[in-house]
């Protein structure tokens, strides 16, 4: 990469299905507790799965009534993962034009476009929320955001289903590394627990149906895995120039190193089967970074638990970093938070970095027949000391690859 | 059965308070919506809604843009 702009984490926030917050969210990690339970809405009779990761904290015990009722639900969790991100990050003093936000959903305010056209076609068009716009645009999130800070640099939503957090944080780094601005709101965020989206992920038999065992359905890396599992939250990252970090004597998680991008034109849902395209995106994240393989000592992988995907992207991580990394899916608590994967992976990616230790993968019992990297189980461990380089992997239906290297600091 | 003013603007202080958080105390008939309240458009369209169902009135779009107080809309609900 041309620019020698450093980019560092200076605020992290997330709502997941394990906590209200980053911290609860991180604790219930290292303690191995899934945040997946069996759903108890009237409409669970009529699809074939039965539970998700639904958010540990309810957005609306978090704002007040009439702000909630102008958000989609994937707005909610952005604002609130924003708001503590921001104020983790200090509030910082910075130039508005020089204050970026970069935030996707990956699939958008879907609850709100379907909760509204059943209104309209009960009662009519003028019984809709003026707000339907707003609440169901998948920018929606980064606009809200941009409006809550005053960021007047850019305000820009990648798109690109379940890479679409990390993807979010990738341009974030981007956009101060070019020189468009100082600090970048980034992550991503998503809300899709409706029984449409259940049936349609169902219909694909992308999911898994495990419902005599909620808490152990998502079992990323293990034989008897059958499908991932929904989850729903955002994961927001405030990042900074590290000069502008520096002058204003802020803490800093982590240097956000560089990202790679590849697309693999196989297939549009289904990984392409040598892991080639994941390969060319966690090489070119490295070369990013100015590191080596050798440099990393951890992924957080995507690994969603389905069948096809979880074991090329262990064949991926060892053929371009190598087998030594602890390698971990924090997707087996959490359960796939769609778009908004890729943003609280971040988070806890740099968590891992800036804690030392990996929490591990749950629910492997039976570690799958061709996987060489080392996969964090059971207990979390330990990362060593020193000068350290971590990977989130975030690979999204389309194609997409997006890998986003962090450095301890 | 008429309504007093003064169940109207209980009524609307209820739907103001509702959907735009502002207490219901501050609305009282000499407040703007707009420069007093500080409601936006696209929340005033909400309350208009609302008002409709609470009061059995129409208030055509064209109207709306004509009420700018709280006594404005006593006034169109009464009238």
């Amino acid at each position: 990469m041309s620019n020698d702009r450093v980019v560092v984490v200076t605020g992290i926030g997330a709502t997941t299905p394990v906590g209200g917050d980053a911290a609860s969210s991180w604790s219930a990690l290292l303690d191995g507790r899934s945040g997946v339970r069996a759903l108890t809405e009237d409409w669970i009779d009529s699809v074939p799965v039965k539970f998700a990761g639904v958010a540990a904290v309810d957005p609306g015990d978090v704002l007040p009534r009439p702000e909630a009722r102008r958000l989609d639900r994937a707005e909610q969790f952005a604002l609130i993962a924003a708001r503590e991100a921001w104020q983790d990050a200090g509030k910082p003093e910075v130039d508005p034009t020089r204050l970026g936000v970069a935030v996707g959903s990956g699939i958008g305010g879907i609850t709100t476009i379907l909760n509204a056209y059943d209104l309209f076609k009960e009662k009519g068009w003028n019984r809709l929320s003026p707000f339907t716009v707003p609440m169901l645009m998948p920018n929606g999130s980064a606009g809200w955001i941009s409006i809550e800070i005053g960021a007047r640099a850019g305000t820009h939503s990648p798109v690109s289903a379940c890479a679409t957090g990390a993807e979010g944080i990738a341009y974030g780094v981007q956009m101060i590394k070019d020189g468009r601005a100082d600090v970048v709101v980034a992550g991503g965020t998503e809300a899709a627990i409706h029984p449409l989206n259940v049936a349609s992920f169902a219909a694909m038999r992308a999911m898994s149906t495990r419902n005599d065992e909620p808490a152990r359905a998502s079992r990323p890396f293990d034989k008897g895995r059958d499908g991932f599992v929904l989850g729903e939250g955002a994961g927001i990252v405030v990042l900074e120039s590290e000069e502008h970090a520096r002058a204003r004597g802020a803490k800093i998680y982590a240097v956000a190193a560089g990202a790679g991008y590849s697309s693999d034109a196989h297939h549009i849902a289904q990984p392409e089967p040598t892991g080639a395209g994941i390969q060319t995106a966690m090489r070119r994240a490295l070369e990013a970074a100015g590191l080596t393989g050798a440099d990393i000592v951890h992924v957080n992988a995507h690994a969603t638990s389905t069948p096809a995907g979880d074991v090329v992207e262990t064949i991926a991580i060892k053929d371009s970093v190598g087998t030594h990394p602890l390698v971990t899916s924090t997707k087996s608590m959490t359960g796939h938070l769609l778009g908004g994967a890729g943003g609280i992976e971040s988070v806890f990616t740099i968590l891992a970095l800036n804690e030392r230790v990996v929490p591990p993968t749950i629910n492997v019992d039976d570690l799958d027949d061709g996987i060489e990297v080392d996969i964090v189980r059971a207990e979390p461990r330990k990362l060593p000391g020193g000068q350290i380089a971590a990977v989130n992997n975030s690979f999204g239906f389309g194609g997409h690859n997006v890998a986003v290297v962090f450095t301890s600091v | 059965m008429a309504l007093t003013e003064q169940e109207i603007l209980a009524g609307l202080g209820k739907i103001v308070n509702e959907i735009t958080g502002i207490p219901a105390s501050e609305v009282t008939p000499e407040k703007s919506f707009v420069d007093d309240l500080d409601i936006d458009s696209l929340s005033m369209v909400e309350i208009a809604v609302a008002a409709q169902d609470e009061f059995g009135v129409e208030i055509p779009d064209d109207q709306l843009k004509h009420l700018k107080t709280v006594k404005d809309v006593i006034n169109f609900i009464q009238a």
